[in-house]
């Protein structure tokens, strides 16, 4: 898994939506409504369409949010987490 | 079929027909203040039938069909049939419904501003609408509050109010005989009485609010009050709502739009005159 490029969901399926400290993101493509929290929202806004590999992203969120402690596990197991909820794909 | 009846509750046309004759002429009876669907076309038919042709007449036993069913329910004695009829209803509302965002909640009014009731079977709906609308406040309807997605405005519901187990003796203390259908004891949900909304409530029936506060009571524990996070009321309402997943994005955005703009509060209460009290205290302070 380590080379496999992970990609958000197209843009144009999601709405978008805060409340408190939550994203609400209602998935155009499925229905479904998902209630997010950190990391989840970051993961999904850095990973774009284009898409990275586990590691890449890793670099990129500990750039971008200042989380410089993410493991390659922990941060796998939420893409696969995204991915079952169908924010994620990958090849 | 053999008997029928047709009745509109707020925006929402009803044809109920049934086998006997006994539980229209009581709807008709219960409902005779109320006007017929536009152009007598109704958006929801109920039908009340033997599921056996014997069954009209030994043990008639009242099976619910219409537009929308439940197939495994089970049919209910006719001295029942009046429950059969409203359970078919909310059925008909709770998986047709496609206008607006359905509320399993009661709704009141005062001012032009909505206060929403909602919480699981139990939690006082029923009775706090009847209560509050024997105090002054508009009954808007005791099961359903109807969110249009477009305007962000509450249309009524006023069926007849739902009354079950202890709250038929508070409610029966406070109201008029007069204004009570029959008492159906032992059902699949308890004991049951229904309240016919007053004149008031039926003849503004067609006017929309704001809605301005959310209430989650909770019955049975000492008086709290608690104001909820958005988040929190966002969850707990798409749980409360029959038609959320079915109505797509119109319904992401009539609760967002509904969550973010009016407050909501947890109360837990001991008994309804606590219930009342704080009702009226938070309203207050809005």
């Amino acid at each position: 898994m380590a080379g496999a490029i992970f990609r958000s969901a197209r843009v144009e399926t999601l709405r978008i939506d805060w409340l408190d400290d939550f994203t609400i993101l209602y998935h155009r493509a499925s229905g479904i409504t998902h209630l997010l929290n950190a990391p989840a929202p970051e993961i999904l806004a850095t990973l774009g369409e284009a898409g990275m590999t586990v590691s890449a992203l890793a670099d990129a969120l500990a750039l971008e949010f200042d989380l410089p402690d993410l493991e390659t596990d922990a941060l796998l197991a939420r893409l696969n987490e995204l991915a079952t909820a169908g924010l994620v794909s990958t090849t | 079929m053999k008997h029928a009846f047709s009745v509109k509750i707020g925006p929402v046309g009803f044809r109920i027909g049934s086998d006997w004759r006994a539980p229209i002429e009581r709807l008709a009876e219960l409902y005779s203040g109320y006007p017929m669907p536009d152009d007598d076309v109704a958006d929801f038919t109920v039908r009340l039938f033997a599921a056996r042709f014997w069954r009209r007449f030994i043990r008639p036993a009242v099976t619910i069909g219409g537009d929308f069913v439940l197939p495994d329910a089970a049919p209910l004695p006719l001295a029942q049939a009046l429950l059969a009829a409203e359970m078919g209803m909310n059925l008909q509302m709770a998986l047709g419904q496609r206008r607006y965002l359905l509320l399993h909640a009661a709704a009141v009014e005062r001012d032009g501003r909505a206060l929403l009731i909602t919480g699981v079977s139990g939690a006082g709906k029923s009775t706090m609408a009847a209560l509050l609308s024997l105090r002054g406040w508009r009954l808007m309807g005791d099961e359903f509050a109807l969110l249009d997605p477009a305007t962000g405005l509450v249309h009524a519901f006023p069926r007849l109010v739902s009354l079950k187990n202890a709250a038929i003796g508070v409610v029966e203390r406070a109201a008029p005989a007069h204004r009570f259908g029959p008492l159906m004891a032992n059902t699949p949900k308890g004991d049951i009485r229904h309240l016919v909304p007053d004149a008031a409530a039926v003849a503004a029936m067609a006017v929309p609010a704001r809605p301005a506060l959310i209430l989650f009571p909770s019955f049975g524990y000492a008086p709290v009050r608690r104001a909820l996070a958005h988040s929190e009321t966002f969850v707990r309402l798409t749980q409360a709502s029959t038609n959320y997943v079915a109505l797509g994005e119109r319904g992401f955005t009539a609760l967002t739009g509904l969550v973010k703009s009016v407050p909501s509060v947890a109360i837990d209460y001991p008994d309804t005159d606590s219930a009342i009290s704080q009702v009226e205290t938070v309203w207050a302070a809005l």
